[in-house]
C-alpha cells in the first residue's frame, strides 16, 4: 500500500497540528455557554473573545466585526442576504463575477426569487473578471451589494479586489469579498465591507466560518432573531473548534510566506511539465496572477472520472471540474464561463507540507494515465 | 440574420457524454475538405463549451451554435487546416 499525495488542499486543508493541540484543549476548557455568567462559562467566553481578536487581527478587521458561523458557506450565504436586506432602501440589485463560489451564485438565486435582481460579470479565459464592466455594473442605480472572490477556488487566478473595491467605494456599494481559498496563505485584500473565510481550508477544523462586516456597513440578518454572534449569525458557538480555528491561522500565518512561496514553485513545476509530457493538454487559469496552491488542466478527449479513478487507484487525491466526476449533470460553471475545455479536467491543490517528490511523482504517473485512457476511447 | 453554411458533414452525438461528441468531431473533421463545416449535433451542456474550446486548441474555427428545437445544440465548425 502507498501513501496517497493528498492533493485537494483548496477543498480541505489537512488540521494544522497546533490546530489539534488547541482542539482538544478546548473540548475541556470550552464547553460551557459563552453567554453565562458562572466560572465555566467565563473560561468559554474569554476562549472565544481570544479566538476573536487573533483572527480579527489576521484578517485585517476589528474584533467586534468578526462573526464565527458554521461554515464557509453559510458566511457567504449569511453575508450575502444580511448585507442586501439591510440595504434594501437603497436598492435591490446585486453584481457578483461569474466565477463566485456556488454559495454566492444560490445567495443571489435566493435573492432574485424574492423579486430582487442580478447582475453576472464575465471573466476572460483566464478566469479573471472584466473589471471595467465590473466597475459599470456596481455604478448602476439600485446597486446594493457587489461580490468578489479574492482567488478563484477552481483555477485559482486571483480577482482584482483592490481595483473592484475602489469603484465600489465611489459609489457607494459595499463589497463582499470571499477569501475562502487564500485567507492565512496571502494577505487580505484591502477595501472589503463583508469577508467570508473558512477555517477548515486554512488548517482549522471543518464547522468553522468567518464573517466580518465591517463597522459602518448596513447588515440585517434575514434569519430569525439570535443574540449570539453581534445578531448575525444564530446558534451556539462552537467554542473548541473557533479556537482550533484562530490556532491554525496563527500557526499558518507564521509560516505562510516561505511555504506558499514554495508550494507556488511547486505549481509552476506543474504547469510546465504537463504541458511538455502530455499531448493535448490546456494548462487553465494565470500562470502568475493566481493563488499559490491552485493549478487546474483539462487533457483533451479524456473522460475526467476515469482520470480521477485512475489517479486515485496510483495514490493521488485530486479533483475535478468535469460534469461527470460532480453530482450535476453540468461542467463547472467556472470552466464554462472562461469558455475552457471542461471534460478531463484535474484540479491539483497543493496542501502545507507537500513535498517536491509526491509532486515528481505525480507527474512521472500522468502522462501514462492520460495515454491508457485515450488509447481505451480509441483515441490515437 | 446571417446566412448559416451548409455543413458538408454532420455528426450526430445526441445522447453522448463528453468527451465522445469531441472525440467523433476530432476523428471526423479530415473527412470534409478545407473550409467545409461539421456539424456537431449534441445535448451534454458539456459539449457547447468543449467544443468551441477544442477549435481554439485545435486552430479550427467555431462558426456558431444554433439550438435544435428538440433539445441540444448544431455546433458548427469551420475546418481550417
Amino acid at each position: 500500500m502507498y501513501p496517497v499525495a493528498y492533493f485537494d488542499a483548496a477543498s480541505s486543508e489537512p488540521l494544522h497540528p497546533q490546530a489539534r493541540e488547541a482542539l482538544l484543549a478546548a473540548i475541556d476548557a470550552g464547553w460551557a455557554d459563552p453567554a453565562r455568567l458562572y466560572g465555566a462559562a467565563r473560561r468559554a467566553h474569554l476562549l472565544l473573545e481570544q479566538a476573536r481578536t487573533d483572527v480579527a487581527e489576521a484578517l485585517g478587521a476589528r474584533p467586534d466585526e468578526v462573526s464565527f458561523t458554521a461554515s464557509g458557506t453559510q458566511a457567504v450565504h449569511l453575508g450575502v442576504l444580511g448585507t442586501l436586506h439591510g440595504r434594501r432602501r437603497a436598492g435591490r440589485h446585486l453584481v457578483t463575477s461569474a466565477v463566485e463560489h456556488s454559495s454566492v451564485l444560490h445567495a443571489g438565486q435566493v435573492h432574485e426569487r424574492e423579486g430582487g435582481t442580478v447582475e453576472t460579470v464575465g471573466v476572460d479565459l483566464s478566469g479573471r473578471v472584466d473589471l471595467a464592466r465590473f466597475a459599470e455594473a456596481v455604478a448602476a442605480p439600485g446597486t446594493a451589494l457587489a461580490c468578489l472572490q479574492t482567488a478563484n477556488h477552481e483555477v485559482g487566478t486571483t480577482q482584482p479586489v483592490a481595483e473592484a473595491a475602489g469603484a465600489c467605494r465611489a459609489h457607494g456599494v459595499p463589497l463582499l469579498v470571499d477569501a475562502a481559498q487564500t485567507a492565512g496563505r496571502m494577505p487580505i485584500p484591502p477595501g472589503w465591507s463583508v469577508l467570508a473565510a473558512s477555517a477548515h481550508k486554512w488548517g482549522g477544523p471543518a464547522g468553522v466560518g468567518v464573517l466580518a462586516v465591517r463597522k459602518g456597513t448596513r447588515f440585517r440578518s434575514f434569519l430569525p432573531e439570535d443574540e449570539r454572534e453581534r445578531r448575525r449569525v444564530p446558534g451556539f458557538e462552537n467554542v473548541p473548534a473557533v479556537v482550533a480555528a484562530a490556532a491554525a491561522l496563527r500557526a499558518v500565518r507564521a509560516e505562510a510566506e516561505r511555504e506558499q512561496a514554495r508550494l507556488s514553485a511547486l505549481v509552476d513545476r506543474i504547469r510546465t511539465r504537463v504541458k511538455e509530457t502530455v499531448p493535448d493538454v490546456e494548462v487553465i487559469g494565470d500562470p502568475v496572477g493566481r493563488a499559490p496552491h491552485i493549478v487546474t488542466f483539462s487533457c483533451l478527449y479524456v473522460d475526467g472520472e476515469a482520470l480521477l479513478t485512475e489517479l486515485d487507484k496510483a495514490g493521488f487525491a485530486v479533483s475535478s471540474g468535469s460534469s461527470c466526476t460532480a453530482s450535476t449533470l453540468r461542467p463547472s460553471h467556472v470552466l464554462e464561463a472562461m469558455g475552457v475545455l471542461t471534460h478531463g479536467n484535474v484540479r491539483v491543490s497543493l496542501p502545507r507540507g507537500t513535498r517536491a517528490d509526491e509532486v515528481d511523482a505525480f507527474l512521472a504517473a500522468l502522462p501514462d494515465l492520460v495515454r491508457r485512457i485515450r488509447q481505451d476511447a480509441g483515441v490515437a | 440574420m446571417t446566412e448559416v453554411t451548409q455543413p458538408a458533414l454532420t455528426i450526430d452525438a445526441l445522447g453522448k457524454k463528453c468527451p465522445i461528441p469531441i472525440i467523433m468531431l476530432a476523428e471526423q473533421i479530415n473527412y470534409v475538405p478545407l473550409n467545409a463545416v461539421v456539424a456537431v449535433l449534441a445535448d451534454d451542456p458539456a459539449a457547447y463549451t468543449d467544443v468551441p474550446a477544442w477549435c481554439r486548441l485545435k486552430s479550427h474555427r467555431h462558426v456558431g451554435s444554433y439550438e435544435l428545437p428538440e433539445g441540444g445544440w448544431a455546433i458548427h465548425v469551420r475546418r481550417n487546416y
